[in-house]
Order: structure tokens, then sequence, then C-alpha cells
């Protein structure tokens, strides 16, 4: 296979993981819906917790376009 | 930018490009327009500032703003660290206001302006790493301080088992010492993501109307524009976002120096 060829699969496959972390921030954000919508009194206190897990979560999102763009750019 | 052919250069805007050429002692120290969005950051701050601290028994809007603001900052401060994190407030609301204003100002149309550009000045590895750094030297400094060499006892969690002992203080070692390059790939990441999303819609728009064939712009640039409304106000929320973010995680790291475990 040619060099440049690679270079944009693999840049689209990590596109892939661009997808999965939003499903885990779909499902940081789902979870936190749930809890909150038990126990609403909870939920004000929790909002920090909330951000911390959506920043986790999208970081490796995040990571996945760097790949990419790496791939595409400097590679 | 559509450049030649038609061709997207969504990278385009990224580039730091001299105002002043200045060279000092072979460093090239130029005042480029990275620097003139600082110091437009730095002057939008400053202005918002002083126009809410009067001091005012009764606050007019503009110290009902300014004070919203900071009893925000002071509330997550003193939730994550608690009574002594009186000191920290001035540290991260200082982060908060910069990284917010930076990503606002880097949305704000300039461009209509001829010739003018708007440049986000955290869309740089450069400038959050240095932003990172500030909030991770704090802790370390801090932590050492604070609490001398017993600073070391954060990579042993409390109830540890001692068979685990050769493997927890290296995870929570390699942890902690991640937190700067999270903190500043996030931001920069975030930033460079959503504006080359913003510009390649913002080409699929004037290509569309540019095309020869006159079904194009109905068909193509129509549905982009409306998306590219969608996605201008995600990426607000996502400017908002970032910088809170950064001041929680920053908030969360010096309740570990100051509190230890």
């Amino acid at each position: 296979m040619d060099a440049e060829a690679a270079k944009l699969i693999g840049a689209g496959l990590a596109a892939i993981g661009a997808g999965l972390a939003a499903g885990g921030v779909g499902n940081v954000f789902g979870s936190f819906l749930q809890g909150a919508l038990r126990n609403p009194a909870a939920a004000d206190g929790q909002q920090g917790r909330l951000f911390i897990g959506f920043a986790a979560a999208e970081l490796l999102g995040l990571l996945a376009f760097v790949v990419a763009m790496i791939l595409i750019f400097v590679a | 930018m559509a450049s030649e052919g038609g061709k997207i250069d969504p990278m385009h805007q990224f580039m730091i490009e001299p105002i002043v050429p200045l060279n000092l002692a072979g460093y090239d120290i130029s005042f480029t327009n990275s620097s003139l969005f600082m110091i437009l950051v730095m002057a939008t701050i400053w202005v918002f500032m002083l126009g809410g601290m009067k001091r005012q028994m009764v606050p007019g809007r503009w110290q009902a703003a300014v004070e919203g603001v900071n009893g925000f900052v002071n509330d997550m401060v003193s939730t994550s660290v608690g009574p002594e994190g009186k000191k920290y407030v001035p540290l991260v609301f200082s982060l908060f206001m910069f990284i917010l204003v930076a990503n606002f100002m880097g949305m704000m149309p300039f461009g209509i302006v001829p010739g003018g550009h708007a440049f986000t000045v955290t869309s740089h590895l450069t400038v959050t790493a240095v932003l990172a750094i500030l909030s991770f030297g704090t802790v370390l400094v801090v932590g050492f301080w604070k609490h001398k060499l017993h600073f070391f006892s954060l990579f042993v969690p409390h109830g540890t088992p001692w068979w685990l002992m050769w493997l927890i203080p290296f995870i929570e070692l390699f942890s902690f010492l991640i937190r700067p390059f999270s903190l500043a790939l996030r931001l920069f990441v975030a930033m460079t993501a959503g504006h080359v999303l913003m510009k390649v819609l913002a080409g699929f728009v004037i290509n569309g109307l540019n095309a020869d064939a006159a079904w194009v712009a109905p068909v193509v640039s129509l549905p982009a524009f409306i998306l590219m409304i969608g996605i201008t106000m995600l990426e607000l929320l996502v400017c908002a976002i970032q910088a809170y973010v950064f001041a929680l995680l920053t908030s969360l790291y010096i309740n570990d120096a100051v509190n230890l475990h």
C-alpha cells in the first residue's frame, strides 16, 4: 500500500476513537441525569464530579483527534 | 480560508504572523497576532474588573456580574479545597478568566473588519502548556512547602494493602505526572478541533456559493450554514466548559497539595 494512503486510512480509523468517546460522554451525562432525577436534592452538589467525569471521557476522544492530526500533518 | 483551486485550508487560521518584527540577541521576539490577542484579552478582563470593583453597598448590574463570576470561582475552590482554599482563589480566578476570555475572543467575528482575523490564543500548545505548568508548579511548591517530604505520601492512598505496595505508588506517580500534559492537551485540542470543524463547514458554504452548477448552493450551502449556526452555539458552550474544567481540575489538584489524601 502507498504510504500516503496508509496514513489517511490510519487517520480515518482514529476517528472511531472520537465516536467511542462520544458514547462515553453521553454515558456520563445520561447516568448523571438518571441519578439526578431520582434524587434532585443531591444533584447540585455533584456537578463538580459530573464535569470531572466529562473531562476524563472527553480527553480520550481528543487524543484520538490528536492521533489523526499527527498522521495527516506530521507523520 | 479557501485557498487556490477552492481547496479548504482549515489550519491557516492557527498561523502566527509577526505584526512588529523584533529581534533580540538572535531570538525572534516579534509582536505577533498571538501577542495582540493576549493583550486584547488582558484589556477586556481589566475593563470588566475595573468597571465592577466599585464596592457599592447596593451593586449595580456591572458589579453584580463581577461578583457573580467571583462568587462562582470562590464556591468552586472552597467546595474542593475547604476553608484553606481562600488563598488560592486569585490564582484560579485569573486562570479561569484568562482562558474563558481567550476562548471567547477567538470566536468573535473579527473577520468582518477587512484584513481582520480572529486568533484563538488557547489553540496553541505553548500557551496552554504554560498555563498548565502554572497550575502544576503551584501544586508542587505548595505541597513541598506545607508537607516537606511527607508530600510523597500522596502516592500511597489510605488503605493500600501491603502486597500492592510495589504497584500502587507507581500508578499514582504516573497519574500525578501526567496531569500537566492532560490539562494542556485538553484545552489546546478542544479549541483546535472546534475551530477546524467550523472552518471546514464555512468552506462548504463558500465553495457551494461559488460553484458553477446553480443547484449546489441551496442543496449544500444552506444546510451547511444552518449546521454551522448550531456548531457555533456548541463551540461557545465548549469554550465555557473548557475554562470551567481547567479551573475545577486546578482547584482539585491544589486540594491534593493542601490536604494530601
